[in-house]
């Protein structure tokens, strides 16, 4: 038999990448709907996981594709789906039941130009703001962004083995271009790939409780069938999961949900940063956009202008503490990103005044050229 | 002298430190879901294979009494999430237990394309006639001129024969009964449960309060009319099936044919090698 | 006036009985199982239950033949019947009344 992994250097898309991604780390159920640009991740994963002793199904909608998802990793199978946009929307209530009823998957979301239809085939990262916020109610959750086809492999991995150890629906938030464009891809040897499964529980079952954090925050999961006779609820629940309707018990869940993430922000947080350490501007970008960020670096710093870059490689939870000892030592910061200002008034929020904060960004279609980035750094300081 | 207590026989079976549950006196919602169980503990097969997956709404709560790995999933969407979970682990038993707004209105899809896939999961259909959790409104099962807190002059609309809309997508096994038939539904739901393939079965129930009360039915006058306005007609038409109580309502089973479940095409023609 | 058929063997049948056991602070008091019982061994008793439902009572022991007629229908698992061997002495008032679940985990 084959081996799952397609170790080897190969010239792929983004969208193909990130499905080799979700096979390394392990995924074993996609359930999807197919949706420019997306698609081609779940045409992807329909010829892969059968043979990998995966099952893959595409949904009658993506409100079914995010729910066979929530129901398949109950089984304790490592599952997945893809979409952009307008499925995202529609995802957006059980991405909330994958949050309250503490439920790993991944769900990918290749960005195209919004609101509603938009420009299906083109690029923007306009959903930043509502894979932070899109469900209802309060919570955490954990977004990561990749900037080239190499990245999202390894991001979806990442997205893994952080759903499984927070225990909850990890977003990755691609757009267009990354998704699509082609480029080289190093999958590496299995052994080089390190892989997180959720921890399971152990002791007596019948003092078992669904929802008793563990030492890091996180309660150990039992899977469909092994006897726990668990009760998983979106309402309301306590420790055992069983509904209880009261204020204490709301506290306690939201407590539980929240600190899970918050408390361990070390962890989950990456960044990566280019020439900031003597830098009078940083550049906030992420995804395709960082890309164009990067070279502006360069091009403003052939011209004298002290500029470097941090790249958001988690989205959220957002690197506060980063922007605010940033916002300390830089003149200024210009975020770089294809929509009106989502992540701008992030940075701003977290410079609290200390410096000032630009844009760059228009409301999606192309990707941002580096002149355009270079043209700001020159007028705005 | 103490003696010993018999228990209930469905004691072991129900999450005994959450009953009495929310039903209202006099709903059906509990004696189908008695059937259910009933038919789960007659089964022989081990309590641990089998997982209850509801939606929301009155019959949603099902799933928070049972005493197996159970799932309140969100409004409608019960089915897919079972679908997941059949499908990632194909030895599991599923059974969908939910109302009618959640299946059949907001999740209308999801039963059609599951039937339709042939999943072989059995989904109980709580027909209560209305939306009993959110007050009594109309729904895609109430009867034409019937009146609800949304159709405050009677509904305009026509309701869905169900067992013809499951026969119609592709269900393989379809059967109708009410709460007062319990014993015949326990032997369909049995059934349903050892079925290959895709069941269903709807389960006619009172809603005393929010139902019953706008439409001047008392509960036992509701079950009198299951008594007396039924009629028992195995194989009957699906397209004679409409519930309309002047007339008499079939109760039955309809569909009980064979067809290959989505699980066993997907290993058959996506991975051929398995078989050998 | 009822005609029966009587079967040969009648005298050879065993009937079983039945003990109806009540478990009071589950049932909501619909009635369900007083007007479905064949045998009519059940009536609307005067006493309520803590959430002030009517509960119901064995009012003809003897008649309860065990069918589970009265356990099949109750939506609240608060009725059950438990057959015993037709020469059984035991228990012949047929009937048990159980004030408080017993409850083995708190409800909380």
């Amino acid at each position: 038999m084959k081996p799952a992994i397609n170790t080897g250097e190969h010239f792929i898309t983004g969208d193909v990448a990130c499905a080799e991604g979700a096979i390394a780390a392990g995924c074993r159920f996609f359930g999807g709907y197919p949706i420019t640009p997306a698609t081609e991740i779940t045409e992807h994963l329909s010829a892969r996981l059968p043979g990998v002793g995966g099952t893959f199904i595409q949904m009658e909608d993506e409100i079914a594709a995010i729910a066979s998802v929530l129901g398949a990793s109950w089984t304790g199978v490592k599952s997945m789906t893809a979409t952009s946009g307008p499925g995202f929307s529609l995802m957006m209530e059980n991405i909330g039941l994958g949050i309250c009823t503490e439920t790993p998957c991944v769900v990918v979301n290749v960005q195209r130009v919004g609101p509603s239809t938009g420009l299906p085939t083109q690029a923007a990262q306009g959903d930043m703001m509502q894979a932070r916020w899109g469900s209802h109610g309060d919570y955490e959750i954990i977004v990561l962004s990749p900037s080239s086809p190499q990245e999202i492999f390894y991001q979806t991995i990442t997205a893994f083995n952080m759903s499984e150890t927070y225990r909850l629906p990890v977003l990755i938030l691609a757009d267009e271009i990354v998704g699509h464009m082609s480029e080289k891809v190093i999958i590496p040897d299995a052994k080089h790939i390190k892989t997180v499964s959720r921890s399971r529980p152990k002791g007596r079952k019948d003092r078992f409780k669904l929802y008793e954090p563990g030492p890091n925050g996180v309660a150990p999961m039992p899977a469909i069938g092994e006897g726990y006779n668990i009760h998983v609820t979106g309402l309301t629940h306590d420790t055992k999961g069983y509904p209880a309707m009261t204020v204490d018990t709301q506290k306690e869940m939201m407590a539980r949900l929240t600190g899970k993430i918050q408390n361990n922000l070390k962890d989950i947080i990456k960044t990566e940063s280019y020439r900031l350490d003597d830098a009078e501007i940083a550049i906030i970008s992420y995804g395709i956009s960082a890309r164009t960020s990067l070279s502006a670096v360069d091009k403003a710093r052939r011209q004298g202008i002290k500029a470097g870059l941090l790249r958001l490689i988690t989205i959220w939870p957002f690197p506060e503490d980063q922007i605010l000892k940033l916002a300390e030592k830089v003149k200024g910061f210009v975020t770089v990103e294809m929509n009106l200002g989502q992540i701008h008034l992030e940075v701003k929020r977290c410079a609290g005044g200390r410096a000032p904060a630009f844009l760059v960004g228009h409301p999606g279609g192309t990707i941002i050229s580096p002149d355009t980035v270079v043209k700001v750094l020159q007028e705005a300081f | 002298m103490a003696k010993k207590t018999p228990k209930h026989p469905l004691d072991d079976l129900i999450r005994k430190d959450r009953i009495p549950h929310i039903w209202c006196p006099g709903c059906g919602i509990g004696t189908i879901f008695s059937s259910c169980l009933t038919a789960i503990k007659e089964s022989g097969i081990d309590l641990k294979k089998f997982v209850m997956i509801s939606g929301i709404g009155c019959s949603g709560r099902a799933a928070g009494y049972v005493n197996l790995d159970s799932f309140h999933t969100t409004h409608g969407r019960a089915i897919p999430f079972a679908t997941g979970v059949k499908l990632a682990n194909p030895e599991l038993n599923v059974i969908v237990f939910s109302g009618d707004g959640d299946l059949f209105a907001i999740g209308g899809n999801h039963f059609i394309h599951a039937a339709r896939r042939n999943v072989d999961i059995t989904v109980i259909c709580v027909n209560n006639f209305n939306y009993g959790m959110t007050g009594g409104q109309v729904a895609a099962t109430t009867p034409n001129m019937a009146k609800t807190t949304t159709t405050p002059f009677g509904n305009p609309e026509t309701p869905f024969n169900l067992p013809l809309m499951a026969y119609a997508a592709g269900a393989t096994y379809v059967a109708r009964w009410t709460m007062l038939h319990s014993r015949d539904l326990t032997e369909s739901i049995s059934e349903a449960i050892l079925k290959n393939g895709f069941s269903f079965i709807e389960a006619l129930s009172p809603c005393p309060i929010n139902y019953g009360r706008r439409n001047k039915l008392k509960p036992l006058d509701q079950l009198k009319l299951y008594q007396e306005k039924t009629i028992i007609k195995n194989d009957a038409k699906p397209t004679e099936l409409d519930i309309n109580f002047e007339k008499g309502v079939v109760l039955g089973k309809f569909v009980d044919i064979e067809r290959p479940t989505y699980g066993d095409s997907y290993n058959k023609i996506c991975r051929p090698d398995k078989l050998e | 006036m009822k005609f029966w058929r009587v079967p040969l063997d009648a005298d050879d049948i065993q009937v079983s009985k039945g003990i109806v056991y009540i478990l009071e602070d589950r049932c909501k008091g619909c009635g369900y199982c007083i007007e479905f019982c064949p045998r009519h061994v059940l009536e609307f008793s005067s006493k309520i239950n803590a959430k002030g439902y009517h509960l119901p009572a064995v009012i003809k022991a003897e008649e309860c033949l065990s069918c589970h007629y009265c356990e099949i229908i109750c939506p609240e698992f608060a009725i059950y019947s438990i057959e015993i061997p037709c020469e059984s002495t035991e228990n012949t008032k047929g009937i048990e009344i159980i004030t408080k679940t017993q409850k083995t985990e708190s409800t909380k």
